[in-house]
């Protein structure tokens, strides 16, 4: 079986989890001997031994660089070598444009299609080559505007997708949920297949953590809670800010680690102090490999609070370091994680209370982290790829091949 | 008899360099970016050194051998001095050769150039010392009249001043204050006996150190015969006091903008007119007396349209990063470590704050012109993660934190 992949990104260029989860979700099909090209819209030198990965761009431009941390960070290179910056519309009508042009349709079985940036391209292929088209919802525009108005343009496009596809796959239940309220979508043409983590490809620690700081701090009686993630309004650190306040009235020595970067990173600064607690938050900015780890392992607890989160990876990844969570019932991941605390991503009293009860009951904390490990332990992706292919088993019914 | 009285204040801060959180607890240089960064204290003293310091000096002595009644007051701050003697001696030395014509007198103010007076008395009077110290040890003068970091004023500082020992004190001539009245006269502070109280012409001054290379000023280009007959005009006046930072000559205003022809031709077009001088601020005192009272309640300051405290203080930002620092006098003080003890007054000088100000719209050009940093939030950051390392360092000696 031939699958035609669609994505945005892979590691190492990434900008979060959709990168990720596409790589993981192909290797483990390549596991299962799925063959699968892979296209993205920007160059890379990343040559994967389990998939083959095909470019897209028009003829027009010479290359076209990943140079930031968000969806839209590229650079288009034209013929003089003139640099070009668009918007993120127009990066996936190029995508469009210019993917027919780098694959061979009478290769493939079927097509796959990642999030709403690459649904214009994938129904231009499935009109012209009438193969089944399943389309994979990561996040829907709902969630990434936290709550408030999407993009209306971006709304008709994944309306588009989800509406012409002939099965979609949600990574969560919540997930599905806001596919049927957002989009009058039947429930049946919608499967979840969860997200999960692979420990084997997360990097190992050292015996030296990154913050000597915090660990001078934790030495003298202080307790680290870390949060890691785009600062959106999505992701609620404004909310996790307010909690993180009460929790410093009962245990004054608390820190609070924030890793990430985003629209609201002036605002939750400004924030914090006008909370009082500036002198307790630290803000790293953006952050990759031995860091971004021990960003997790410094930590007495680790919160994601989003308020509509698709999935969410990174308690999976705090826990594999060894820190418990506290996540919002508002997530993909608190339908299969067990082992974890759970707040609803309004309630700051509830949240606050929960993070009081760690800090102050080492015993509580350390139930959570072995628990929780043991779960994690017996996580991968196999499941879902074998999910997958079953899907793809039941559109390729009658294809003669 | 009229006199022009002008004082330039000399300083520079100890720029941080870019700190991150990732060198709290393992590097405790702050202020030694050697890149080609405006946080490169090295490059700046130079390039300030070169465009106004040494120019302007060289220029004041020659108004000195060729006008027997030019006269100027200055102040320096510590930290601008200790930067002239690591790294530009020569500067330093241009400053020795204009004092030593005698016809310069220096003021007394905080080593360090911060707003201690209203966060601790006891080190506020410390680094009052400090300067002094360093004010007879490199010039042989023992200041008499006080000026306050950022003419930093009220009651209870003119209180101080008087018992101190002082026999004048500089503020801003703020219309809240004066009412009806002007500047051009000697004052007293109210509730004090003895001292009395010089005001800044603020119009007078912004003329020549913030207006003077405005194109779309009705007054562009001003020319000192035009100034001049502003003040000759002026009826009823005893003193113009023309208060301005030093590097208006050659740093705020460029050279190319004809500040220093300005200056060189205005105790010309002043002296030719009878009864015209120049004095010292010490002079100003002793030859008038004072019209009448001035009360002060209220602080205020000669930045911004608000001339309070809130370029430095306004916003919760900045109010949260002084309050810590002051919170670890005590223990910083207690730890009698010399390193430690400069590193922190260094982080009490007034523009780590000033760089954190948000306001943006009248001011903010100002603000923007002398900051280091993109935004104030980087400020916030920086500074916050070198208070960290403070803590570090504390608790390294085994005081709490």
């Amino acid at each position: 079986m031939k699958v035609l992949m669609l994505g945005w990104e892979l590691p190492p260029q990434n900008s979060g989890g959709l990168g990720v989860a596409c790589y993981h979700l192909c290797k483990a099909l390549a596991s299962n001997n799925v063959d699968i090209e892979f296209v993205i819209p920007y160059h890379t030198k990343f040559k994967s031994p389990f998939m083959k990965i095909t470019t897209a761009w028009p003829k027009k431009y010479k290359n076209v660089i990943r140079t930031g941390l968000a969806y839209d960070s590229a650079s288009y290179v034209d013929a003089v070598g003139d640099t070009k910056h668009l918007d993120i519309v127009q990066q996936q009508r190029l995508y469009e444009e210019s993917i027919e042009k780098v694959v061979d349709l009478g290769e493939f079985d079927i097509i796959h299609a990642h999030d709403w940036l690459t649904f214009r391209a994938a129904l231009k292929l499935k009109a012209q080559s009438g193969l089944p088209l399943i389309v994979h919802v990561h996040s829907v525009e709902s969630d990434r505007a936290g709550g408030n108005k999407g993009n209306p343009l971006v709304e008709e496009i994944e309306y588009l997708g989800l509406s012409l596809a002939d099965e979609i796959i949600a990574v969560s239940e919540h997930t599905k949920q806001v596919i049927i309220r957002d989009y009058n979508i039947p429930a049946d043409k919608i499967k979840v297949v969860h997200n999960t983590i692979d420990r084997d490809e997360l990097g190992e620690l050292d015996s030296r953590n990154v913050y000597v700081y915090l660990e001078m701090m934790k030495s003298q009686g202080y307790h680290v809670i870390t949060s890691l993630g785009r600062l959106t309004i999505q992701k609620n650190v404004t909310n996790m800010l307010r909690a993180v306040q009460k929790v410093i009235e009962k245990v004054p020595k608390t820190i609070f680690l924030i890793v990430g970067d985003g629209e609201q990173y002036n605002e939750l600064i400004s924030l914090s102090a006008e909370l009082g607690i500036l002198r307790n938050v630290v803000f790293t900015g953006f952050r990759r490999g031995k860091s971004w780890r021990d960003s997790f392992a410094v930590a007495d607890l680790f919160i994601m609070a989003s308020v509509s989160e698709p999935f969410g990876l990174t308690p999976l990844e705090a826990i594999n370091y060894g820190t418990p969570s506290l996540i919002s019932y508002q997530s993909g991941v608190s339908e299969v994680l067990k082992s974890c605390l759970k707040v609803d991503y309004w309630d700051v009293e509830e949240m606050a209370n929960k993070i009081v009860a760690v800090l102050r009951t080492p015993t509580l904390r350390e139930a959570l982290r072995d628990n929780a490990d043991t779960e994690v332990r017996k996580l991968s992706w196999a499941p879902a790829a074998d999910k997958l292919e079953k899907i793809y088993a039941k559109h390729l019914v009658g294809v003669s091949k | 008899m009229r006199s022009i009285v002008l004082y330039l204040h000399v300083h520079q801060p100890y720029r941080l360099r870019h700190y991150t959180i990732y060198d709290t607890g393992l590097d405790h240089s702050y202020f030694s970016a050697n890149d080609d960064s405006d946080k490169n204290n090295q490059k700046l003293i130079n390039k300030v050194a070169e465009k106004s310091y040494i120019p302007t000096n060289n220029k004041l002595i020659e108004l000195m051998n060729r006008h027997p009644d030019f006269k100027v007051s200055l102040s320096i701050t510590g930290t601008v001095l200790t930067q002239m003697e690591q790294w530009a001696p020569q500067a330093l030395q241009s400053f020795r050769d204009l004092i030593n014509t005698g016809r310069v007198e220096i003021l007394a103010e905080t080593y360090h150039h911060t707003l201690a007076f209203f966060y601790s008395r006891n080190e506020f009077e410390a680094q009052v010392q400090m300067h002094k110290n360093k004010i007879e040890e490199l010039f042989g003068q023992s200041p008499q009249v006080f000026r306050n970091t950022e003419l930093a004023y009220n009651n209870d500082l003119a209180f101080w001043a008087e018992e101190a020992g002082y026999k004048g004190i500089l503020a801003e001539g703020w219309d809240k204050l004066l009412g009806w009245r002007n500047s051009n006269f000697v004052y007293q502070p109210a509730y004090t006996n003895n001292i009395k109280l010089l005001l800044k012409n603020y119009k007078l001054s912004d003329d020549i150190a913030f207006r003077f290379g405005d194109h779309d000023w009705a007054e562009w280009p001003l020319t000192a015969s035009k100034f001049t007959k502003w003040l000759n005009d002026t009826p009823d006046a005893q003193l113009f006091n023309l208060f301005m930072d030093y590097e208006t000559f050659g740093e705020h205003q460029w050279q190319e903008s004809g500040i220093f022809n300005f200056l060189e031709d205005l105790p010309n077009q002043w002296l030719k007119q009878e009864n015209n001088t120049f004095m010292t601020v010490s002079e100003a005192i002793d030859n008038f007396e004072p019209v009448d009272y001035i009360d002060s309640p209220e602080t205020i300051t000669w930045a911004d349209t608000e001339r309070d405290l809130s370029a430095w203080l306004g916003n919760p930002m900045q109010q949260q990063a002084i309050t810590a620092l002051y919170e670890l006098e005590s223990k910083i003080l207690g730890t009698n470590d010399l390193g430690l003890i400069e590193d922190w007054r260094r982080l009490q000088t007034s523009d780590h704050f000033y760089y954190m100000c948000t306001k943006w719209f009248n001011d903010g050009d100002i603000h923007a012109y002398f900051s280091p940093y993109d935004t104030p939030y980087e400020a916030v950051i920086n500074y916050m993660n070198v208070w960290h390392d403070l803590q570090f360092r504390l608790g390294e000696k085994g005081v709490g934190v």
